[in-house]
């Protein structure tokens, strides 16, 4: 089992009261590979995301991250090497920018000159630039800028693995679509391995290596953007049609 | 007899029942902060308790604060004659707005943000201490001034059960029937708890978080 580095096993996931939001799920991401788990709201997409990094632990089934159960690893060791990233980015509003990207390897006992350097070379990275950006707090940021800092929180420690939740999913459209693109970048150059939640057929096809196709906490398919494009699997066509829509009326 | 003649020419007296009611307000405060936030933190974690705790602490807050200090008097250990008793008494009021403020202003703090820090690795231990009550902090302190305003005022009764303070001219002034008197405790005592508004109240806006 060590041909991926997130594997799931028939994982399943139950509330108290019986409901599954997750059925029963199988996958594996190889290294450096980004799968985007795409769906519909409540499909499932975000509780897989919190078994990967045992946010949640499944009822079924098993979660493998790098080659070994979920519910094997201590959890602070495990999510320390998993950087996380939400939708409502969540920055800590009593921090400034500096101090919240630093929060990880602050919490794993680096130096603090080192923190300092790590910092500033992430928010270069992102585009900030630190002299403008370290000392600012996160309410004076505007949503793109507060996005870029939850990325560079999330990469901060160097994780091997990337977990996004629609991180753009709040953004106009401009602001997401220039964050698409540096996503794009920044993966080419880091390689991470990343596992991307997001509804957006476009951001699916642009963003993933695959796209896993969940719906009602099942896994309908696993495709390459290629493939899912012609794929013949109604839940995958209904995505496509989505977006065909808007493509045929601006060819017209 | 004007009141301003009188606190004047007992200036060393007022002083010191001022001192000793602010000393019993000090103690009963310190002792409540010590238990309320923990229990406070506590009932966050344990939804079960939380209403056993905030139940009983209601319980004491409706309970008339002159028959509270009367009912400590016979028990053991914590009652009797004196400024112990009035201590415990004061706590027993203070402990609900500390407890549910703290309580409140930690439950309050955004979900995205807790699950942020819990994703990244966060310790319960660290999500608390550089987390959760940073960011109540504000609240916890409100909670805290109304509780330290309210104490002011209710330990004028101590003076009921011979624990001295500012009450001690308040209830001299009644049973003489001399407004004057009762005035001579009531204006140091309203006078300290707008102090203790005002600088708390000081503390709590530099503590909020801007959002």
């Amino acid at each position: 089992m060590d041909n991926g580095v997130i594997q799931c096993h028939r994982v399943s996931y139950r509330l108290g009261d019986g409901r599954a939001l997750v059925s029963d799920l199988s996958f594996t991401v190889g290294r450096g590979e980004t799968l985007v788990l795409l769906g519909r709201s409540g499909s499932g997409k975000t509780t897989t995301l919190k078994l990967i990094n045992r946010l949640l632990e499944p009822t079924a089934g098993e979660v493998w991250v790098e080659g070994r159960a979920t519910t094997a690893w201590d959890p602070i060791r495990l999510r320390r090497r998993i950087g996380y990233v939400i939708q409502e980015v969540g920055l800590m509003p009593h921090l400034t920018v500096e101090e919240n990207v630093g929060l990880v390897p602050r919490l794993e006992g680096w130096e603090p000159e080192r923190v300092r350097t790590r910092v500033r070379e992430l928010l270069n990275l992102m585009g900030l630039d630190p002299s403008e950006f370290a000392r600012r707090w996160p309410h004076q940021l505007s949503g793109g800028q507060r996005q870029r800092v939850g990325v560079a929180r999330a990469l901060a420690a160097d994780p091997p693995v990337l977990l996004l939740d629609e991180p753009f999913g709040a953004l106009d459209p401009v602001t997401r679509a220039e964050l698409q693109r540096e996503f794009r970048r920044l993966q080419e150059q880091l390689q991470k391995t990343v596992v991307f939640v997001t509804h957006d057929v476009r951001e699916a096809l642009l963003l993933g290596t695959r796209i896993a196709l969940v719906a009602d906490g099942r896994l309908v398919a696993v495709h390459s953007p290629e493939e899912f494009l012609r794929a013949q699997e109604p839940e995958v066509a209904a995505f496509v049609s989505a977006l065909r829509g808007w493509q045929e009326k601006i060819t017209f | 007899m004007n009141v301003f003649d009188f606190l004047f020419r007992n200036r060393a007296e007022v002083l010191a029942l001022t001192l000793e009611h602010l000393a019993l307000v000090a103690a009963a405060m310190l002792i409540a902060v010590a238990l309320g936030i923990p229990l406070g933190i506590l009932v966050t974690r344990q939804q079960a308790l939380r209403r056993w705790v905030l139940g009983i602490a209601n319980i004491f807050q409706t309970v008339p604060s002159l028959a509270l200090f009367g009912f400590l008097i016979p028990v053991p250990l914590l009652g009797g004659i004196g400024g112990r008793t009035a201590i415990v008494a004061l706590v027993l009021y203070a402990l609900l707005p500390i407890i549910r403020n703290t309580y409140v202003g930690i439950s309050g703090v955004d979900p995205a943000v807790v699950e942020a820090a819990r994703g990244m690795g966060m310790t319960d231990r660290q999500l608390l201490w550089q987390v959760e009550i940073p960011l109540a902090l504000g609240v916890i302190l409100a909670g805290i001034r109304v509780a330290t305003v309210t104490s002011v005022g209710v330990a004028t009764i101590a003076a009921a059960i011979g624990a001295g303070g500012l009450g001690t001219y308040i209830f001299r002034g009644l049973s003489m029937v001399n407004n004057q008197i009762i005035l001579a405790g009531a204006i140091p005592a309203a006078l300290l708890a707008l102090l203790a508004d005002f600088s708390l109240g000081w503390a709590e806006r530099r503590l909020r978080v801007p959002r």
